[in-house]
């Protein structure tokens, strides 16, 4: 399946509006398959092969979307996304410098942010290497799983 | 000492759990209750339990929870009595007992100076040294450098903690000199924002030990304990579960910790509900005093149950200014609990927090089972607070009947929609190591490596 996870929610929030409990779509390069769940709460994605049927709360889909690679946009600039719901903090503590400023170079594990969700801070690691190019998002701001944050031109 | 003042009604300035435990006993003294609360919480629990409720600010903390004058403005506005504080937040804040002070209201906890010489966890070790009690080798320190030459001189593994608070917040354990400064900053950015008190120090991490610690009770002139409990399942420097009383301690070693506990109460001539806290290193038989916790704690209801009293109450009646209702003698210790700290987050990905929404909660019932939380079916976690949902307790005569009857309870607790943490309790419980008695604080990180949590599928 080389559908992505926004792609996914993307088709969700068509279908949530919909009076269709089941959606199957096949094509050459992949297959879905969502079936609203019991409660009607939500959808359940299921990957069908013949005889073995494997449930996937779209809820974990997500978990796993985290390792995915980064993915270069059009400019080639490589997305930094929110791993995590919370409050996005920029700089260590209030009024100190910024992790990181326009134009700093990161290395993967450069950290860029502190992620404050249920009291827990979360260093947030660049994950790729380069030049931070563009801020996404500004200090203590409210940011959701998967937000982006920064945008960064890869190093060659 | 002061003359008695009734409370007639009391300002809640907490959330969650323990802000229910609060409302209860204020229902069952003839209290009326109003709830201090963020606008995140309007629709909470315990807002529809209380008698009312003020609104006194935005979702984060700092904005309402954590703002003293916020919470001072909502206890004037409702001609409040007192205010509790509940645990975290402003607990254990003197400026808050300052400006209650000043207002004319009481506030359910000690002194200004004893907040002051506990709070501050660097005053804490000065006052126990004069106490008598043994500490573990640290000391206060300022910067990155200052923390090197330190952690050189009583040897890694070290831990920081926040000089301003507990819970866990601000604590770092560094194992060598090569991730110590970014442990630091890290801790001094937690520290910072849970306390308003980036202060740092640095104690020598003893790996291997258990947490035990001592509930006492004092009215500034008598002080009483409640007897031990043990809270060595944890994970990131947080409790998981508590048992009362301590199992397996050598009587004597538990009757000199008793004793230690009350000697620097004593010593500071404490007035509130308090707990001492120990490490205890099992294979010398001896114990370090780690700090000492000015304010109800979680784990409170485990004591509860062995003694039959209402630590609430006690708290309300030693605020109100009357002495304590009972002598040493006359405390009762009667069989065994045992308390799961039901958290929102994910046990098989490091504990990360999973706030969201409660699709459905079921507890247990039934005799020696007790239920402390906020959440019911469709009940929202939001983000910005910790991840405690509640606590399971059971009580049993012994600590096999508890244990036994702790098994059956959590096998009918189930919370689903948000990741939570019932399945580690369940692992903890099956685990043989445990059923047989006392654990350390390596305990838990063992077990993880070698049980699988397998998710149970909700139909």
């Amino acid at each position: 399946m080389s559908l992505s996870h926004e792609d996914v929610q993307e088709i969700l929030l068509l279908l949530d509006d919909t009076e269709y409990d089941e959606l199957t779509l096949e094509t050459d390069r992949f297959t879905l398959c969502l079936v609203r769940s019991a409660d009607k709460s939500g959808w359940v994605q299921e990957t069908e092969t013949r005889g073995k049927r494997q449930e996937t709360r779209l809820a974990s889909l997500a978990a796993s979307e985290e390792q995915s690679e980064p993915v270069a946009t059009e400019e080639g600039l490589l997305d930094v996304r929110a791993p995590m719901v919370g409050t996005f903090y920029s700089s260590p503590k209030p009024g100190a410098e910024p992790f990181v400023t326009v134009n700093s170079s990161v290395k993967p594990n450069t950290v860029i942010a502190i992620i404050e969700v249920m009291k827990l801070m979360n260093s947030i690691p660049a994950g790729v290497s380069g030049e931070v190019m563009e801020f996404h998002a500004v200090d203590a701001q409210f940011v959701e799983k998967g937000q982006l944050l920064m945008r960064v031109r890869p190093s060659e | 000492m002061n003359p008695v003042k009734n409370i007639n009604r009391l300002l809640i300035a907490n959330r969650g759990e323990i802000a229910a435990r609060i409302i209860r006993t204020c229902q069952k003294l003839g209290i009326e209750s109003v709830l201090a609360s963020s606008q995140a919480d309007l629709d909470s629990l315990p807002a529809r339990l209380a008698d009312q409720v003020i609104n006194i600010g935005p979702p984060p903390s700092l904005q309402s929870y954590l703002n003293v004058e916020a919470v001072i403005k909502a206890a004037v506005q409702v001609k409040a009595d007192a205010i509790h504080p509940g645990y975290g937040f402003l607990s254990e804040n003197a400026a808050l007992a300052k400006a209650s002070e000043k207002a004319g209201i009481i506030f359910i906890g000690p002194t200004i100076e004893q907040l002051d010489a506990i709070g501050d966890k660097l005053k804490a070790r000065e006052n126990a040294l004069a106490a008598d009690l043994p500490l573990v080798p640290g000391g206060a320190v300022a910067d990155a450098g200052e923390a090197e030459k330190l952690a050189a001189e009583i040897g890694y593994p070290v831990l920081i903690k926040a000089v301003g608070g507990g819970g866990g917040r601000g604590m770092q354990v560094v194992h060598d000199e090569s991730t110590l400064a970014a442990s630091m900053t890290l801790a001094r950015a937690e520290a910072e924002n849970a306390f308003n008190d980036e202060r740092l120090y640095l104690e020598c991490f003893v790996e291997r030990g258990r947490h035990v610690e001592v509930q006492v009770l004092g009215d500034g002139d008598n002080i009483i304990h409640l007897g031990t409990r043990d809270c060595s399942i944890q994970r990131r420097y947080q409790k998981l579960v508590e048992e009362a009383p301590a199992p397996d301690l050598d009587p004597a070693l538990r009757e000199h910790m008793e004793n230690a506990a009350v000697a620097f109460a004593k010593h500071l001539r404490y007035r509130g509900a308090g707990t001492v806290e120990f490490l205890v290193d099992t294979q010398r038989a001896s114990f370090y005093f780690l700090e000492m916790n000015a304010r109800i704690q979680v784990e409170h209801p485990v004591t509860e149950e062995i003694t039959g009293l209402d630590l609430i109450a006690q708290q309300i009646r030693i605020a109100e200014g009357r002495p304590l209702g009972m002598s040493q003698e006359e405390v009762c210790f009667n069989g065994h609990a045992i308390e799961c700290r039901l958290n929102a987050e994910d046990c098989m990905n490091n504990f990360q927090p999973s706030p969201g929404t409660v699709s459905a909660a079921q507890f247990p019932a039934g005799p020696g089972i007790r239920i402390d939380s906020h959440i019911e079916t469709g009940s929202v976690v939001p983000p910005y607070y910790d991840s405690l949902l509640g606590k399971l307790i059971v009580w049993g005569e012994d600590r096999a009947t508890a244990m036994s009857l702790l098994k059956k309870a959590l096998e009918h607790c189930q919370i689903d929609g948000i990741e939570n943490n019932i399945i580690l309790h369940r692992a903890i419980m099956a685990s043989e190591e445990f059923t047989q008695g006392a654990v350390d604080s390596l305990f838990l990180n063992k077990l993880l490596e070698t049980v699988s949590l397998e998710k149970t599928t909700n139909g």
